[in-house]
């Protein structure tokens, strides 16, 4: 910008590599992972734990790749679940945001069933739709999008009405039409709330399609992690349940940092939320 | 352009003597019974440039704001070009607003931002696109069309904000407080850049401020306002040549304007001489 030489403190040597913080941020949590699975396998070594209470991290591993035929298949099946319930909550959940901006009127009428259906454990609720979805794919998606529903419903709503005022007020003071003000002021005002609901509801979606496969317990060709979790309770196959446990943890994982990437994919240039802080 | 009212479209070489402002015993009260404004009459004349200066609290916003549309009079009437100001663009007038804050969008480029009102309005791509960049370039901000916002200085915002209330070509100018937040050295370049463009695209500008150096070396006439009731007291004409530069500041007939001001400000906000010497 300026012509000034480069103050002492810009001019320093290559920051060493330890300190760099996007270093940091994996190193770090990196080294908590490795010395926590080292306590369990020492502590699995040492005590003798037979491996049907407590299995050891190398035995999980071991059992993830000698079940990888069933866990896979288990594995895509909860994906798909998890996948299309994501979807399908955010698709109605932004309409329903849609509805709820048109007018306070329609929100404060509508608003108190959102949260009617935020509340009602979907455990409770589950057998129910499991019932009137003949399908049972269709019945778990259903159930995981009612879990994941609410917060798009109430982040997408919150950010469709926080428009800077002045803002809004240059619209109308240069006759801008309803649309003109959704597409080129609320739409872009609400990107970055709505980015912050799907990833609260990317994890609630997984925690749906999980239940929603408990509940259901349907088994056979499409069975699910869930499923082979039950399963595996009930055989005593206590690594298997550790594999497939990982894998759920796993999936969570993936779709928080997909969702986190998406996120700065819109927002990286503009948000203050995705600026780096220096 | 409609011809049937010869005098409000005489053409503009300075002051006319057409009125471009006519507040007709406007005044404001809030629904708790709060008196914002007292009934003001006002009569602004094509190609003045009129400050509206007095302590916080004393309405000069809301007298803009009123003079905008964006906010009613609850009695008394206010025409612009003798129309209600909803009508303006049936004459062949047009008006624009510059916030205190820049008031941009974010997420758009400078570019965009300063696009909008022509977008909103429907103009042709090509043709808009011309007509920011020449009002860019007014500004000095040319280079900076693919930039952020945020990659930009307050002041650059600022001008940004000018820049999109310039490139509808208005013949009313409204200013509330635009250069408040800036510092002293912008401040000024500012100042000095919308002389020039007031003289060189004969505007009728409104500009709220409260300072008063802000007020002398722009206006050619001073309305003061004092608070609590909101109202108008004193009006000074300041017969001062323009082109005004730098060294106006520091002339005599600068610091004799500015002491009258002072005093009357002072009076404005409830202090007297013996007060305000202490």
């Amino acid at each position: 910008m300026s012509s000034y030489p480069a103050s002492p403190a810009t001019k320093q040597k290559r920051t060493p590599l330890l300190a760099r913080p996007q270093v940091q941020r994996v190193l770090y949590p990196v080294l908590v992972g490795v010395v926590l699975l080292g306590l369990w396998q020492a502590m699995v070594s040492i005590m003798e734990l037979p491996p049907y209470l407590v299995p050891s991290p190398i035995l999980m591993v071991k059992t993830l790749v000698t079940d990888w035929a069933a866990l896979g298949m288990a594995l895509l099946t909860t994906l798909k679940v998890t996948v299309f319930s994501f979807l399908l909550a955010t698709v109605v959940g932004v309409l329903i945001s849609f509805l709820f901006v048109q007018s306070k009127r329609i929100e404060t009428a509508l608003f108190p069933y959102a949260v009617l259906l935020q509340v009602t454990p979907i455990v409770a609720v589950a057998p129910l739709i499991i019932i009137w979805v003949r399908n049972p794919t269709a019945a778990m998606v259903v159930c995981a999008a009612l879990v994941a529903l609410f917060p798009i419903i109430s982040n997408t709503t919150l950010g469709l009405r926080s428009v800077d005022p002045d803002l809004q007020s240059y619209f109308k003071l240069n006759h801008a039409t309803r649309w003109q003000q959704l597409v080129r002021l609320r739409i872009p005002s609400a990107l970055p709330y709505f980015f912050g609901g799907l990833r609260i509801s990317s994890g609630l979606a997984l925690i749906g399609a999980v239940v929603a496969e408990f509940v259901a317990g349907t088994g056979g060709q499409g069975a699910g992690l869930a499923y082979q979790i039950l399963q595996a309770g009930f055989q005593l196959n206590i690594p298997r349940m550790f594999a497939a446990l990982l894998l759920i943890s796993l999936t969570g994982v993936a779709l928080f940092v997909l969702m986190a990437w998406l996120t700065k994919l819109a927002l990286g240039s503009w948000h203050a939320s995705e600026l780096s802080q220096d | 352009m409609y011809q049937d009212d010869p005098e409000v479209f005489a053409p503009p070489p300075g002051q006319t003597g057409a009125a471009a402002v006519e507040i007709l015993s406007a005044e404001k009260t809030y629904p708790d019974g709060t008196q914002a404004l007292l009934p003001v009459d006002l009569r602004i004349q094509q190609g003045e440039f009129v400050t509206l200066l007095g302590p916080s609290g004393c309405g000069k916003s809301t007298l803009l704001k009123m003079v905008a549309g964006m906010l009613e009079p609850t009695d008394g009437r206010l025409l612009v070009w003798r129309r209600p100001v909803h009508q303006i663009d049936q004459a062949g007038r047009k008006m624009a607003f510059v916030f205190q804050a820049p008031t941009l969008m974010p997420w758009a480029s400078v570019h965009t931002n300063v696009r909008l009102p022509l977008d909103l309005a429907g103009v042709a791509r090509k043709e808009a696109d011309d007509r920011v960049a020449e009002a860019l370039d007014m500004v000095g901000l040319g280079k900076f069309a693919r930039a952020l916002p945020r990659a930009l200085s307050g002041g650059m915002q600022m001008r940004v904000s000018i820049a999109r209330g310039l490139v509808t070509q208005p013949d009313l100018l409204l200013m509330d407080e635009p250069f408040g937040a800036l510092d002293e050295i912008t401040r000024h370049k500012l100042d000095a850049d919308l002389l020039d463009l007031w003289h060189k695209k004969n505007l009728t500008v409104i500009f709220v401020t409260h300072s008063i150096h802000e007020a002398v070396f722009l206006s050619s006439r001073v309305v003061m306002m004092a608070a609590r009731p909101g109202r108008v007291v004193e009006e000074f004409r300041i017969d001062e040549p323009y082109p005004r530069r730098a060294d106006f500041m520091v002339s005599p007939q600068f610091t004799r304007h500015a002491r009258q001001l002072q005093d009357s400000l002072l009076r404005a906000s409830g202090f007297n001489d013996a007060e305000a010497c202490a």
